[in-house]
C-alpha cells in the first residue's frame, strides 16, 4: 500500500483536510480521527470534498466517531477501523504523513 | 444586581479541552445566581449531539451534564441554525434539553432555541459579559 495520511482536525476549523486532499495521490489512504471524523459525516458543507476525491481510500477511527455520537451519520464507502486497524494501516503503508 | 452572562461555545468536544472547561465554568458560575445563557456556534454545536459514548477513547463523557443545566436554572441555550445546517444536523441529532418552570407547576420546557445568525447577534448585543470557549 502506498501512503497513509492522517487528519485529526475538524474540516470546519482547519485547512488540514484541504491541504491533505490537495497533495494526496491516487491509491493513498486518508485516516480521519479525533475531530477529523466530522469530515466523514453526511449532509455537511464539506461532504463533497470526500465524495469527489477519486482514487483516495478513506477510513475513520471508530472510537472517535462513537465518542462524538456521529457513528450513524458516517458516509457510505468509508471504512471504520479501531485502534488495531489504525496500527495495521500504518504497518501496511510505506510511510505516514500526519496533517496537523 | 444580576448581570447577563453569555458563554459562547465554538469548539467540538473531546478534540480540545474547551468544551469541558466551558461546562465547568458555567456550572460554577450558575451558583452565583446570574442571568446565564449559553450559545453554541460553529463546531460548538457538536457538543450537544446525542449518543456520545467515550468508552473507546478513555475520556470522561461529559455530554450527560448538559441535561443537568436546567436544574442549575440555565434555561436559555441558543444553537445557531446556520452552523447546524453547514454540518448536516437537525434538532433531532441533539440531546433534548429541558427545564422545569416552577411558575407553571414545574412544566417541562425546551431549553434549546434554534436561532439565526441575525437573532444571535441581537442576543449577544444584549449581554453584559461574554466568555468564549
Amino acid at each position: 500500500m502506498a501512503m497513509l495520511h492522517t487528519v485529526n482536525k475538524s474540516p470546519f476549523q482547519s485547512n488540514a483536510l484541504d491541504a491533505c486532499l490537495g497533495l494526496a495521490k491516487s491509491g493513498s489512504t486518508v485516516l480521519l480521527f479525533e475531530d477529523g471524523v466530522y469530515a466523514a459525516t453526511v449532509g455537511t458543507a464539506v461532504a463533497d470534498k470526500i465524495a469527489k476525491a477519486n482514487g483516495i481510500n478513506f477510513a475513520v477511527l471508530g472510537p472517535d466517531a462513537r465518542a462524538r455520537g456521529i457513528e450513524s451519520k458516517l458516509a457510505d464507502g468509508i471504512k471504520v477501523v479501531d485502534y488495531d486497524g489504525f496500527v495495521e494501516l500504518v504497518a501496511e503503508s510505506d510511510k505516514v504523513q500526519a496533517w496537523l | 444586581m444580576a448581570k447577563k452572562f453569555l458563554y459562547m461555545n465554538t469548539k467540538a468536544p473531546y478534540g480540545t479541552i474547551y468544551a469541558l472547561e466551558s461546562l465547568e465554568v458555567v456550572l460554577i458560575g450558575a451558583a452565583f445566581e446570574q442571568d446565564v445563557s449559553l450559545a453554541f456556534i460553529g463546531d460548538g454545536v457538536y457538543q450537544l449531539t446525542k449518543g456520545q459514548k467515550t468508552d473507546g477513547i478513555g475520556m470522561k463523557c461529559f455530554a450527560p451534564t448538559y441535561a443537568a443545566l436546567g436544574d442549575y436554572e440555565v434555561t436559555k441555550i441558543y444553537v445557531e441554525k446556520e452552523s447546524m445546517e453547514e454540518r448536516g444536523l437537525t434538532l433531532d441529532d441533539l440531546q433534548h434539553l429541558v427545564w422545569e418552570d416552577e411558575d407553571e407547576d414545574y412544566a417541562e420546557k425546551d431549553s434549546i432555541r434554534l436561532v439565526s445568525k441575525a437573532e444571535l447577534a441581537d442576543i449577544i448585543d444584549g449581554q453584559d459579559v461574554i466568555m468564549s470557549f
